[in-house]
């Protein structure tokens, strides 16, 4: 009985299911609109430590300039860019425009090419103003 | 009895217990957030690794402390009502769901508070 069971077909469920890349990325808007919570939560403890004053601000400094924090800074600013530009697709679906697939999987494209160009847009004048 | 007509007294009382009041404030609040988040996360940018002076003389730029306030007070209401919106998918006990949604809003609350405080501490209290 037990194997009977066993060799039923099943119906594709999500782990043997290859998520298409738009869903993908619908869930990626879920993940890092959650990761962005946390990033919402740096800035916060950023302006409490330095209206503190001097020395809460510092140590905040010292991590965020160490490898790990910025590690944990590039992520965010990722996070946020991918939040961002997927968002805007959702913007452009609400307003009942680009739901063709050939235009979807187009603006998928868009949606990952652009979150890095901004990603590496910021890094790229972060690492200059630091420079100067 | 009730003037009410027949259509307002049925109107909030589908699955969600509400009307579309929350999926427009969720659009109108992102669409707020572009130009906002990527003049923050410019700005961060260029400030790169500053010192604690040339953070608060940045923060108490006129133009930069109201930007902030908004964009705190934006942000974090956005985030209230995105996290309700997963809460309400994945979370299927009614009182687990309210407990998460009504201590994420208080959370919100505080945070953007404190740093609204902070905000307006260094641009006024010194």
């Amino acid at each position: 009985m037990a194997a009977e069971r066993d060799e039923r077909p099943l119906s594709p469920h999500l782990q043997i299911y290859r998520l298409p890349l738009n869903a993908l990325l619908s869930i990626t808007h879920r993940i890092t609109g959650l990761v962005l919570v946390l990033g919402s939560v740096w800035v916060v403890a950023l302006l409490v430590a330095a209206a503190g004053g001097q020395q809460a601000y510092q140590a905040l400094h010292g991590a965020m300039t160490s490898w790990l924090g910025q590690g944990i800074l590039f992520a965010l600013t990722l996070a946020l860019y991918t939040h961002l530009c997927t968002g805007i697709r959702h913007l452009f679906w609400d307003a009942g425009l680009g739901f063709e697939l050939a235009t979807t999987r187009r603006t998928s494209r868009g949606v990952i090419v652009g979150a890095l160009a901004l990603t590496v847009l910021t890094w790229v004048l972060a690492s200059a103003a630091n420079g100067s | 009895m009730s003037l009410r007509t027949p259509l307002s007294r049925a109107r909030g009382l589908g699955a969600a217990g509400e009307g579309v009041g929350r999926w427009w404030r969720e659009r109108l609040t992102s669409l707020a957030l572009i130009p906002l988040t990527l003049w923050l996360a410019f700005s961060i940018a260029l400030l790169g690794t500053a010192d604690h002076a040339a953070v608060t003389t940045w923060v108490a730029h006129p133009v930069n402390t109201g930007l902030l306030l908004l964009t705190l007070v934006v942000s974090f209401w956005h985030a209230a009502m995105g996290v309700q919106s997963v809460a309400e998918d994945y979370i299927a006990t009614e009182w687990r769901r309210t407990a998460a949604v009504v201590g994420f809003q208080f959370a919100a609350v505080l945070l953007a508070l404190a740093g609204v405080l902070a905000v307006l501490h260094i641009a006024y209290g010194s």
